[in-house]
């Protein structure tokens, strides 16, 4: 029976990156993906007709320039396209608009608060300072700060320096941004209630905290660390939807030599005196191989691919300890028009973008407080996005598909299972909140697929739907993430690896924990390492 | 008046809060002429002990004793100065509605159904968090560190600090510290615990005096916080109210050449060319001295006291930006007699007892308070004092109680009316344990944090002159270029629970603040 | 808070989705002397680059009398009981010097004493200022109006300007019957009648050279315009863009904002941003006027410790401009700065160039090498320059400051 010298568990666009980067290395790998389709979380599903639906994730542009580069996925037909507009409607009736003009956008700011206008300048380059500081942590992996290895040292030698470099007022700022709660880090900044509300919906998208919650901030950065050619915090999808994304992948994988087997779901990691033999598929086929990759997040790997024996008391007290909520839902609409919302002006563009309905920057929280017992928003905050105004390829001629975003949405309803019945009152409740503000969007839908964190957990394998893999919480974040020992890409065992968002730097598609996980493979092996470090902007 | 006839000083301290009379204490035992202005008629801050009704007292404000710093107590020999507890080591009794309590002490817990493995649990529980607490606790002690620009003593104290972590504590304590320390109670309890009366008393613990609830990521810390002060979290009451305390700290003070002065309310402190002159007293009366050192909130300093104009914008920005919202009221009840508690003995009533049954409850009760409303069914820690001290009621009893969740700004604001109900919505609560209360009532008040603001001067009712959150920790307390007690200002200091290392009667930012000028820290 | 109703939004602000430019209110005016139609965007305005051809357009400051259209600065009202306090600490010059009817030009710093912005000054009167700056200030004035008596607003809209500069300036105003103008000095303010109400001038400029600048309400600015043109027509008086004035303001040796210096709040790269003494502008800092003005005590450090950078004028050898180029010590030698702004001078018939050096480079006399690269039909070619550090700009005649000045 053949060998492989590294199983990859799961097709996520963070396991084919990883296969992609060790193929390219000379390795003989093999994907196995449970599902009939590859690409976990980044698919473009055929559900209703001639519709593509990229029905979990729906944007890439916090994917790594330099994974793209570097496995030439343009040429195996990634495409990312970026799109302007957007805009947030509010109870208040009026809306705000994105302009990607910095004088438009300024002139709009200035028709909700004359002061907020300069304040928005002063944000956004607080922003990008932030994100200037963290980018170049992503292609790195963290250090563990109890050790006294060279490598750790060195990399937290490098940290400090960093920290230094910001200087002491920024250093400080940043402190604080880091652990403040969104709403009071806007506030800070604007006075007008619609503008926080524009602004707080990245730092709730996924996160099971309110926009009053602390260390909500910081999840704001994690949205806008993408770039698209160079435009930091520029928002982009592939043509085609996201199964491009995963398709391009596949074909690096392929290019160099790895293979990818579908319906091929892994029961057990096997292992042997302390090092990992292979793989134990479902049907019960046993597959061999020196190095096995979870791309699995932390709680399915330790606590399900993993006998307890072989990962051990503490890792899988810590595994059980791994936050994982889920907190959000996933409506995809077939459309047969474009939704006319009332606040905005005849003739307006705007819709090109992703858009946002949220009633007022308290319904964030009131919408968390719900979660917390259990129920969904009844007021939620919904990210919408209608790639097909800039897509052709992903509905019919005339027809649109919509993805919609909804936070927040409990994993469980009141620690019943979700039914189709409830999924039906989630979905329309999702559809009359954006009927509120679009009169004629009932009428539109021709179809929808509506998902909860449970719906999405069964068929791809995210612990509770939970976008990031695991929470992006402070404690589970750089040399904690997934937690401490395991921060490293590497299990508990000999020749067990981590490469999906559970382990740094974290959700959003982004491939960087699949190719520092190849990279810490490769190093292990003492094979010269082809991931890419961060290219950096000056 | 002309400028000689004006008293000098050395060192003006306004306001004569625990922490003023305590930074008073340590400059006057250093020799320098001190003197400090208290606005009001008697010194003690939100450390006082007031008449609540003909016969009976109740400590003001804070009425526990459980973070008194070491190091103050016995440099300034309160004792001496007449310092006694009436009661100490107090246990604390989470009140269940079904009439079986848990008591917990600092290394058991019994009762409230608790299941062994919770029990072993909480043992393990408490003395790993006594030992972070340890670990950190020096902490307190110490300015923060200037990390920029280090002195020998914060390179003493990283290292310090580095070593009990990596060695003291050893990597596995040390990386489990780090994964712990930004996050909320209430996932930390939830891994350790089942029972939910458990988990809502210790989660009470993190919440007590904050503007968060259990779900809200940080407040790990202010459990940990709360542990760190003290004589090892021991939980006491001082004999005479907590104005007994104010009182020894004054007497110390005073023993070593402080001048205090009531009834000196503070109109201005004066700056001239960049620099304290002094300060002007409401009466026109003008004190000269090199150094001024307030007692204050921050922003009551900068923008009321000293005036924005003499700070630099981003400075000023930053002061009005500090977090200073209260969350918690204060109810005074007169007892005609000792109130009968489910459960409960009449000694058991002498320690601390705790309403918070769970913490989803307490989250709810939280709620509230985000928009601008009173929790439906606040949570409480509730004293007897009278019980363990009978000089504070000469018959009857007298009840205190720490109520959250109470905002600030109220939506309508606090009116008589609101003030009111709420009242009536503690005392039904309190009812819910304590079936024949509202029979022994005499007299019953309420403080809200609206109240505090106006009564101590805690801007936004918040008992830590600013939230206890991590982004307002340490440098960052209150704002980082006023992390060493000295204010961008010549001569300019604070010494108040704003600063490092922040409320609870402990005296330790005082001690801190008078390390800073002693060493002419600027 | 603030709710946008039709009847407070106008309808530029309803509209400004389908075009994102404004029009000053003399675009009309410029448009008719317009050849060429090349123009950009300045702030929310679009402005010329150049009218006809950029060198005939400088020649009109430097030899008769030019217009060229400020609408589009920024423009702030500060006006309360602490206005002169409120100036005092948001500047490091000493205003209590400044009286009513005077302008300073001035640099504001923020708390690390690296300078946000550049500008001047008016004290129209006792309680009243307005700033003018070529960035948007209006965050800056939202922080550090905390705990002062003053209303601040932007009135960039609501106030049209010209800057009206060349050695003829102030024989057409008196023509144009401004009485007295000529008694004017320099940094001087003073609000003369026009129909349709006061206007105000003052002598101010950004060329180095005699001149004004006239400030009126929009519906005067076309009057205003007509009039100068009827003053003005024995005085070879034209319309400008800002080629033209760029190259003056570098032969005068004046910085420009996001050319010379990074706006300390928009600079994100830690280093970036520069301190008053690194902009050549130490002598607007009055560390000793007993004023906590933002960046003093950064600015007590800097001046104890040194600073990092030092401003040079730079004399460069030959006449091919050093754009862009490195500054080395010697030809060669190590990378000891950069050039920000670089033309050659028509007037002073000089190439010079504007940068900054490390220090202690860069003192008046010394010596320092530019790595020029240059393009001639479109193939690139590289020369070594030395340069002279100036003490003086190539350009700094005594008529900018004469009072009277002459007629012509």
């Amino acid at each position: 029976m053949k060998k492989y010298d590294v199983i990859v568990v799961g097709s996520g666009h963070n396991g084919l990156t990883n296969a992609a980067f060790l193929g390219k290395a000379g390795l003989d790998v093999l994907v196995l993906e449970k599902n009939d389709y590859i690409g976990g979380a980044t698919v473009s599903r055929n559900l209703h007709e001639d519709w593509k639906y990229s029905n979990c994730s729906y944007l890439a542009s916090l994917f790594r320039p330099e994974i793209y580069r570097h496995l030439n996925l343009a040429k195996h037909g990634l495409q990312v396209v970026t799109y302007n507009g957007g805009f947030t409607v509010t109870d208040c009736g009026d809306y705000l608009g994105s302009y990607s003009d910095h004088e438009v956008m300024r002139r709009e700011i200035r028709r909700h608060s004359p002061v907020d206008v300069d304040a928005y300048d002063r944000y956004y380059h607080q922003m990008a300072k932030w994100c200037r500081f963290i980018r170049p942590l992503l292609l790195r992996t963290p250090p563990d700060p109890t050790s006294f290895k060279f490598r750790d040292l060195d990399e937290l030698r490098f940290l400090g320096k960093k920290f230094f470099e910001l200087g002491q007022r920024d250093l400080y700022d940043f402190m604080k941004f880091f652990t403040v709660s969104v709403g009071e880090f806007l506030d800070e900044f604007f006075e007008s209630d619609l503008i926080k509300a524009h602004k707080a919906g990245s730092a709730v998208v996924g996160t099971n905290l309110g926009a009053m919650s602390p260390g909500t901030a910081y999840v704001l950065l994690h949205h806008y660390m993408g770039d698209v050619d160079g435009a930091v915090g520029a928002w982009g999808f592939p043509r085609g939807g996201m199964g491009a994304m995963s398709g391009a992948l596949a074909g690096a994988v392929r290019e160099h030599g790895g293979e990818i087997r579908t319906s091929a779901g892994v029961d057990k990691i096997s292992v042997k005196n302390g090092k990992v033999t292979g793989v134990i598929l479902e049907s019960g086929e046993e597959i061999k191989a020196d190095r096995v990759v979870s791309n699995l997040d932390a709680k399915k790997t330790f606590l399900g691919l993993l006998d307890p024996k072989d990962a051990g008391e503490k890792v899988v007290k810590a595994a059980k300890r791994y936050k994982s909520r889920g907190s959000s839902g996933k409506l995809n609409f077939a459309l047969n028009g474009v939704p006319e919302f009332t606040a905005l002006p005849k003739g307006s563009e705007l819709i090109k973008g992703d858009f946002h309905v949220v009633d007022n920057m308290e319904a964030y929280e009131r919408g968390y407080d719900e979660w917390k017992e259990g129920k969904w928003s009844s007021h939620p905050y919904l990210d919408l996005l209608i790639p097909t105004l800039t897509d052709p390829t992903m509905a019919p001629p005339g027809k649109h598909y919509m993805t919609c975003f909804v936070q927040y949405c409990p994993a469980r309803v009141e620690g019943k299972d979700w039914t189709p019945e409830l999924l039906k009152q989630f979905g329309d409740n999702v559809i009359n909140t954006i009927a509120k503000y679009a009169p004629n969007f009932k009428d539109l839908v021709e179809h929808v697929e509506i998902r909860s964190g449970q719906v999405i957990d069964n068929e791809i394998g995210l612990t509770e739907g939970n976008i990031f893999q695991g929470e992006l919480s402070l404690n589970q974040l750089m040399f904690n993430r997934p937690f401490h020992g395991c921060a490293q890409y590497r299990g508990p065992v000999n020749g067990l690896y981590m490469s999906g968002s559970t382990t740094h730097p974290g959700g959003g598609v982004m491939g960087a924990p699949g190719a520092n996980s190849a990279r810490e493979i490769l190093m292990d092996m003492n094979i010269s390492t082809t991931v890419p470090e961060d290219e950096g902007d000056d | 008046m002309t400028k000689e006839q004006n008293k000098t000083y050395d060192v003006i301290i306004v306001g004569g809060g625990h922490n003023g009379l305590v930074c008073a204490g340590y400059l006057a035992k250093a020799g320098k002429n001190v003197v400090v202005l208290e606005a009001e008629k008697q010194v003690g801050g939100a450390a006082t002990t007031a008449e609540l009704s003909y016969g009976k007292k109740v400590s003001h404000c804070a009425h526990f004793l459980n973070q008194l710093n070491q190091k103050v107590s016995k440099d300034l020999n309160l004792s001496k100065h007449g310092l006694k507890l009436s009661a100490s080591k107090l246990a604390t009794i989470a009140l269940s509605a079904d009439g079986n309590h848990l008591h917990l002490t600092k290394d058991s817990a019994t009762g409230g159904g608790i299941s062994e493995e919770d029990a072993t649990n909480y043992k393990q529980f408490m003395a790993l968090m006594h030992d972070y607490a340890g670990t950190l606790g020096f902490l307190l002690d110490i300015p923060p560190m200037d990390v920029f620009n280090m002195d020998w003593d914060d390179k003493k104290a990283a290292l310090k600090l580095g070593w009990k972590l990596r060695f003291g504590l050893g990597a596995e304590k040390m990386s489990e510290l780090l994964r712990m320390i930004g996050m909320n109670i209430r996932d930390v309890l939830d891994d350790e615990f089942d029972n939910e009366l458990l988990k809502g008393a210790l989660a009470f613990d993190a919440v007590l005096g904050t503007h968060t609830g259990p779900y809200s990521a940080g407040n790990f810390l202010t459990f940990l916080y709360r542990l760190a002060g003290g004589n090892n979290g021991s939980v006491d009451i001082p004999e005479g109210g907590m104005g007994a305390v104010s009182s020894a700290m004054a007497a110390a003070a005073i023993a070593n050449g402080t001048e205090i002065r009531t009834n000196a309310r503070v109109k201005s402190i004066d700056v001239d060319n960049c620099a304290v002159t002094g300060v002007t007293l409401e009466s026109g009366e003008v004190l000269i001295a090199p150094i001024v050192v307030s007692n204050a909130h921050l922003q009551t300093t900068v923008l009321d006291m000293v005036g924005a104009r003499h700070f630099e914008a981003d400075f000023v920005k930053r002061a009005t930006d500090i977090r200073t919202r209260g969350a918690a009221a204060k109810m005074h009840i007169a007892l005609k007699d000792v109130p009968e508690f489910n459960g409960l003995s009449k000694d058991d009533l002498k320690n601390r007892l705790v309403i918070s049954p769970g913490q989803q409850e307490l989250e709810r009760a939280f709620n509230h308070i985000k928009y601008g409303e009173v929790s439906t069914e606040p949570m409480m820690e509730i004293s007897i004092p009278s019980l363990v001290d009978a000089s504070l009621a000469e018959n009857g009893h007298v009840l205190s109680a720490t109520v959250q969740y109470a905002p600030y700004n109220l939506k309508g604001g606090w009116t008589d009316q609101a003030k009111a109900a709420f009242l009536e919505t503690c005392i039904d609560r309190l009812g819910q344990f304590a079936p024949n209360i509202r029979a022994l009532i005499e007299h019953a008040e309420l403080i809200t944090p609206k109240d505090m603001e106006d009564e101590f001067g805690l801007v936004g009712g918040n008992w830590h002159h600013g939230e206890l959150t991590l982004d307002q920790m340490l440098m960052l307390r209150p704002v980082p270029e006023a992390s060493r007690y000295a204010l961008p200002l010549d001569g300019m200091y604070i010494c108040g629970a704003g600063a490092h290392p922040g409320g609870g009667v402990m005296g330790a930012a005082g001690r801190n603040a008078a390390n800073a000028i002693l060493k002419g820290d600027q | 808070m603030f709710k946008a109703t039709d009847e407070n939004r106008s309808e530029h602000d309803t509209m400004h989705w389908k075009s994102a430019v404004k029009y000053s209110p003399f675009y009309n005016k410029i448009k008719q002397h317009d050849y060429v139609n090349m123009w950009h965007r300045w702030a929310e305005y679009t402005t010329p680059d150049m009218l006809e051809d950029p060198t005939i357009e400088y020649f009109a400051i430097r030899n008769s009398a030019s217009i060229f259209d400020i609408t589009p600065m920024s423009k702030y009202r500060i006006k309360g009981p602490d206005a002169l306090h409120f100036m005092n600490r948001l500047l490091p010059r000493d205003m209590t010097k400044i009286r009513v009817g005077r302008v300073a030009y001035t640099a504001w710093c923020d708390d690390e004493g690296m300078v946000l912005d550049d500008g001047t000054v008016f004290r129209v009167a006792e309680d009243e200022y307005l700033l003018c700056a070529q960035e948007r200030q209006m965050e800056i004035l939202r922080r550090n109006a905390i705990g002062f008596d003053i209303e601040y607003s932007e009135v960039t809209d609501e106030i049209a300007a010209i800057s009206f500069q060349g050695p003829c300036t102030c024989k057409i105003l008196k023509n144009m019957g401004l009485q007295e103008v000529e008694t004017m000095k320099m940094f001087d303010l003073r609000f003369f009648d026009f129909p349709g109400g006061e206007i105000m001038v003052s002598r101010t400029g950004y060329t180095g050279d005699l001149g004004y600048e006239i400030w009126v309400k929009n519906d005067q600015a076309e009057p205003l315009w007509d009039a100068l043109y009827e003053a003005g027509k024995d005085y070879a008086l034209r319309p400008i863009g800002g080629d033209a004035l760029e190259i003056a303001r570098i032969e005068a040796g004046l910085i420009a904002a996001k050319v010379d210096f990074s706006p300390a709040n928009e600079t994100v790269r830690p280093g970036h941003a520069k301190s008053p003494y690194e902009l050549g502008l130490g002598w607007l800092v009055k560390l000793d006027k007993g004023v906590a003005f933002n960046g003093r005590r950064a600015l007590i450090k800097e001046k104890e410790n040194g600073s990092r950078y030092r401003f040079v004028k730079l004399d460069v050898e030959g006449n091919k401009p050093a754009e862009n180029a490195y500054l080395f010590d010697r030809e060669n030698g190590k990378t000891i700065g950069y050039v920000s702004s670089a033309a050659w001078a028509p007037t002073a018939k000089k190439n010079i160039a504007l940068g900054f050096v490390d220090m202690p480079h860069g003192e008046v006399g010394d010596t320092v090498w530019a790595e020029i690269y240059y393009q001639k039909e479109l193939k690139w070619n590289r020369v070594w320059a030395k340069c002279e550090v100036m003490g003086e700009p190539a350009w700094n005649p005594p008529r900018k400051t004469l009072t009277p000045p002459e007629d012509f």
